[in-house]
């Protein structure tokens, strides 16, 4: 699937001026009258190449990736599941993607009914009251997150500016703290990995706004004291938001709204299968009790008299957190993936997705010790043997292994809290047969690397490119031809 | 239903976990959260069922004929686009984390930088923000880290979802203080410049702007720079295949709305931000950068770059929160423009420019109405209208199936009854009699 390249050239290195792609022929061009001292002075330098150019140059580089379709991919915290192909023609219906996000809501009943419908489906999983499906990922998530807090509590007249995230969050959390002018409170995890509630206890108050906690936390681990959490946060007054990045670990299981949190939000291109597109587009919402509800981006979409309708509210709305109504086109794929689940196959998603991990965790006890001694939830962290660090081995050049063996790295060096973390997600969408593969091929990683680590060191000898210099990159940028 | 275990494999998988039950794996969760009541189907669809539904759901949408583009434009989708795009190579891998197993991904958005560069006449561009509307937000956030300063002056042209976009990004704090440019014949009152810049982090203009209008924007950016304020650019990316740069006028930072490049209306996204700026503010940039580098034999490869701005190494330190981006609508955009090329997109703007002057005359004609302004547009136009605009778009949907335009009222109210019209290349001759007929025989 990877083949050998004799040619790495970029597009523009390949352009012959005065060849041709596609041409726009519509004779009204005739009728364009845009004054000459308004036009450009120069063309763009894009390439000129046939269309059958174009289309082998970016059909030989999609051979140079790694994908869900071609290799496992057990990205932790990810959730590399499969896409199903379903989900992907119906986002294409003509009646999906052909209407215009200004259309008149006589036009858009079809997929305002969707959005109602994905919407109701979506709160009662989550065991909420309210929903916004605007927000364009997870970090767009958060944000929308903590402007509702920040709403909240300037409509009760509190001026709270403090945002406690424990030291195992993902970056995007005290990111999106401080784009919003929050400080950032970081507190240290027990040695179990659960957030350590003494310490949360001693660093929450009256200036606290908001607890952003991921569950089942970044190291795969449940936060077993959620109760308390929950009711030590909310007797100071703040509220709790669940990063719902890990919901896979309780689809269907557990509803998030029974632990007491506040808010969470959902990737749709981790929990609900839709494909990240090597980084995006993805899709997000935030899910929430009735106090936060008020405050939602709009428009919503309600029902009246059998027919749908934009929402814009009652004033109280924090606004727009992008143009328009929100990433629709991935909505539909979720809400396809909604109807081939029932709510026990839905609860079958978490249930396989944990015996998943714990058959890797179990697999590789021996040669790659977990970091926590408990069963984990859906995903494990797990780092090199001392027989490995000893020969000078680390995470960096197991992932670098395991590519040459045809299998994508897991995530490697996060959590941040765990040394030379390796971060395995296997999803509940790989067979047995896959993970004892992969088990196999990271058994010789490590028994190659302890045999000749200098072998492991120089991975990857398989792929296009051999390692790359990353210093070089950053030092003198090249972003562009 | 995407699982593969047979009964077999779950009892193998859990002796070789050495735990009884699946319920000892979770016991780690208070039991009394386990297995709750979900008021959700007891029955799954299969896919010809499901098919059904989702055929039903987008049947119940109507597919007017067109003319509604403010900040989203009907366009035609190449097939070799939708071809690429839909290449699982491409469509289900993750953010380019391992880059020897990613170069595909990571190749392509180096060239996606470069077609954003060229388009704009920019020096460097980020692999992709959510949408016009955020890449708008986080230029402005930029110049205010530049600047240090807090009032944003910006033209009363740019789209008013970008403005309302802005201001939640800026919620957490009163200091912030906004100044609207005001309009004159549609346009930017250029004389109303030095005196409002005073002090300001920007100017922040979009051309066409949201009437459809072309800003001269010939020594704005001098003005701009003469009270020490960067200036920022909001352009269609069609528009550019024709229209003067923000490269060369002298913009700071230049975004836009990507979904123009032949991605799908889809009501409403996933669509493509763009964002570009000059050299010197290549750090203020948020999000994702690929460079280019070597390997270690000195073979060319690519990588992701300057990430002591993001979020996963800074923290609360980072120049933004954003992770994921719209990588795949990025794709698209790339290899529509290598499709078209720089004739090709010339002759497509001109295409937009051209139905519009068309539409424009055509309308402008009908007894009743006539063009608001007389300036020249790019592919929209305001075409004022005899009583209300909204109960005429209303009727001529209902008679004719025609979208005839957006009613500006809610939006410029001081414009009075008027309708914000768009024609893209996809707009033929017949097309736009049928609309001028159609309102003709709606009034």
């Amino acid at each position: 699937m990877i083949c050998a390249v004799t040619d790495n050239k970029l597009s523009i290195e390949k352009s012959d001026p005065g060849r041709r792609g596609l041409h726009a022929k519509n004779p009204l061009r005739a009728k364009a009258n845009v004054p000459a001292n308004l036009r450009r002075k120069a063309a763009p330098r894009l390439p000129e190449l046939s269309e059958f150019d174009v289309v082998r140059h970016f059909t030989r580089l999609s051979r140079l990736n790694f994908s869900v379709d071609t290799h496992f991919y057990p990205l932790g915290s990810c959730t590399m599941k499969y896409n199903p192909r379903f989900n992907e023609e119906a986002a294409a219906l003509e009646g999906f993607s052909g209407l215009h996000p200004l259309a008149h809501d006589v036009c858009a009943q079809g997929t305002l009914e969707l959005i109602h419908d994905l919407s109701a489906r979506l709160v009662e999983l989550c065991g909420l009251d309210a929903i916004t499906l605007q927000p364009a990922a997870g970090a767009h998530s958060e944000f929308t997150g903590l402007l509702l807090a920040k709403a909240y509590f300037e409509n009760k007249g509190e001026a709270r500016t403090e945002i406690v995230v424990p030291d195992s969050a993902h970056g995007t959390n005290p990111a999106t703290a401080s784009m919003m002018g929050f400080t950032t409170v970081n507190i240290a995890s027990k040695p179990d990995g659960r957030l350590d509630v003494a310490e949360l206890k001693k660093h929450i108050g009256p200036k606290t706004a908001v607890l952003m906690l991921t569950v089942p936390n970044t190291l795969g681990i449940f936060e077993s004291n959620i109760e308390e959490i929950c009711r030590v946060v909310h007797e100071a007054g703040a509220l709790v938001y669940m990063d719902g990045a890990n919901l896979n670990a309780l689809i269907g299981m557990v509803k998030p709204g029974d632990l007491g949190i506040d808010m969470m939000h959902l990737n749709f291109h981790k929990t609900f299968s839709t494909p990240h597109g090597g980084g995006g587009p993805g899709a997000g919402a935030i899910v929430c009790r009735a106090h936060l509800a008020p405050f939602l981006p709009v428009p919503t979409v309600k029902k009246e008299g059998g027919k749908f309708a934009s929402d814009f509210g009652d004033g109280k709305s924090i606004g727009k957190v992008k143009a328009f109504f929100g990433n629709t086109g991935v909505l539909v794929k979720a809400y396809a993936y909604m109807l081939a689940h029932s709510a026990d196959e839905l609860g079958d998603i978490a249930r396989y997705s944990i015996i998943n991990a714990n058959y890797i965790r179990a697999l590789l006890k021996d040669l790659y010790p977990s970091y926590s001694s408990e069963y984990c939830m859906h995903e494990c962290v797990l780092t090199p043997g001392k027989d490995m660090l000893d020969k000078g081995l680390k995470t960096l050049d197991v992932a670098k292994g395991l590519i040459d063996r045809g299998f994508h790295a897991p995530t490697i060096y996060f959590p941040l809290i765990v040394h030379e973390a390796i971060m395995i997600e296997p999803t509940e969408t790989e067979s047995k047969e896959t993970l004892d593969e992969f088990a196999a091929a990271m058994k010789d990683v490590h028994d190659s690397g302890v045999a000749d680590p200098q072998s492991l060191k120089d991975a990857p000898v398989t792929l296009p490119v051999k390692r790359l210099d990353e210093v070089q990159a950053a030092r003198q940028p090249n972003l562009r031809w | 239903m995407y699982t593969p275990h047979t009964a077999k494999d779950r009892e193998e998988m859990l002796k070789t976990i050495g735990a009884s039950s699946f319920e000892e794996l979770v016991k780690q969760v208070p039991s009394k959260f386990l297995w709750p009541k979900f008021k959700l189907p007891l029955q799954s669809l299969d896919e010809s069922q499901a098919a059904a539904v989702m055929a039903g759901l987008a049947g119940k949408n109507c597919r007017p004929l067109n003319f509604v583009g403010a900040g989203a434009y009907e366009r035609y989708t190449p097939a070799a686009v939708k071809a690429i795009t839909s290449r699982t190579e491409f469509l289900t891998a993750y953010t380019p984390y391992q880059p020897e197993a990613s170069q595909g991904t990571l190749q392509a958005i180096y060239e996606f930088q470069s077609t954003v560069c060229a388009l704009y006449g920019m020096d460097c561009a980020n692999a992709s923000m959510y949408d016009g509307a955020s890449s708008f937000a986080e230029a402005v956030r930029a110049a205010v880290r530049v600047t240090g300063r807090k009032k944003i002056v910006y033209s009363a042209g740019v789209n008013p979802q970008y403005m309302d976009t802005l201001k939640t990004y800026f919620a957490h704090s009163p200091e912030y203080s906004y100044v609207k440019v005001p309009m004159k014949d549609g346009v930017m009152d250029r004389d109303a410049l030095p005196a409002l810049l005073e002090g300001a982090a920007c100017l922040a203009v979009q051309t066409p702007n949201f009437l459809g209008l072309i800003e001269d924007m010939s020594g704005v950016a001098d003005l701009a720079k003469a009270a020490g304020a960067l200036l920022v650019a909001a352009s269609d990316p069609v528009s550019l295949g024709i229209l003067a740069t923000p490269g060369e006028y002298g913009a700071d930072f230049a975004v836009g709305e990507g979904q123009s490049l032949g991605l799908p209306l889809a009501y409403g996204g996933p669509y493509l931000g763009l964002f570009s700026c000059k050299k010197e503010h290549v750090r203020q940039m948020p999000g994702r950068i690929c460079g280019l580098t070597k390997d270690k034999d000195g073979k060319r490869g690519f990588v992701l770059t300057l990430q002591a701005r993001e979020q996963h190494i800074r923290r609360d330190k980072a120049a933004s929160n954003i992770c994921s981006n719209e990588a795949l609508c990025a794709l698209a955009a790339t290899v529509y423009s290598a499709l078209y090329g720089p004739e090709g997109l010339k002759e497509l703007a001109e295409a937009n420019a051209g139905a519009a002057a068309f539409a424009a005359e055509r309308l402008g004609t009908i007894k009743g109405c006539s063009l608001k302004f007389k300036g020249p547009f790019f592919n929209e136009f305001v075409l004022a209208v005899p009583g209300s605009a909204g109960a005429l778009r209303e009727k001529v949907l209902a008679m004719k199936g025609v979208d005839i335009g957006l009613p500006l009222v809610p939006l410029y109210p001081e414009l009075g009854e008027t309708l914000l019209v768009c024609a893209t290349e996809t707009k033929t001759e017949a097309d736009i009699l049928k609309l001028a007929d159609a309102i003709k025989e709606a009034l």
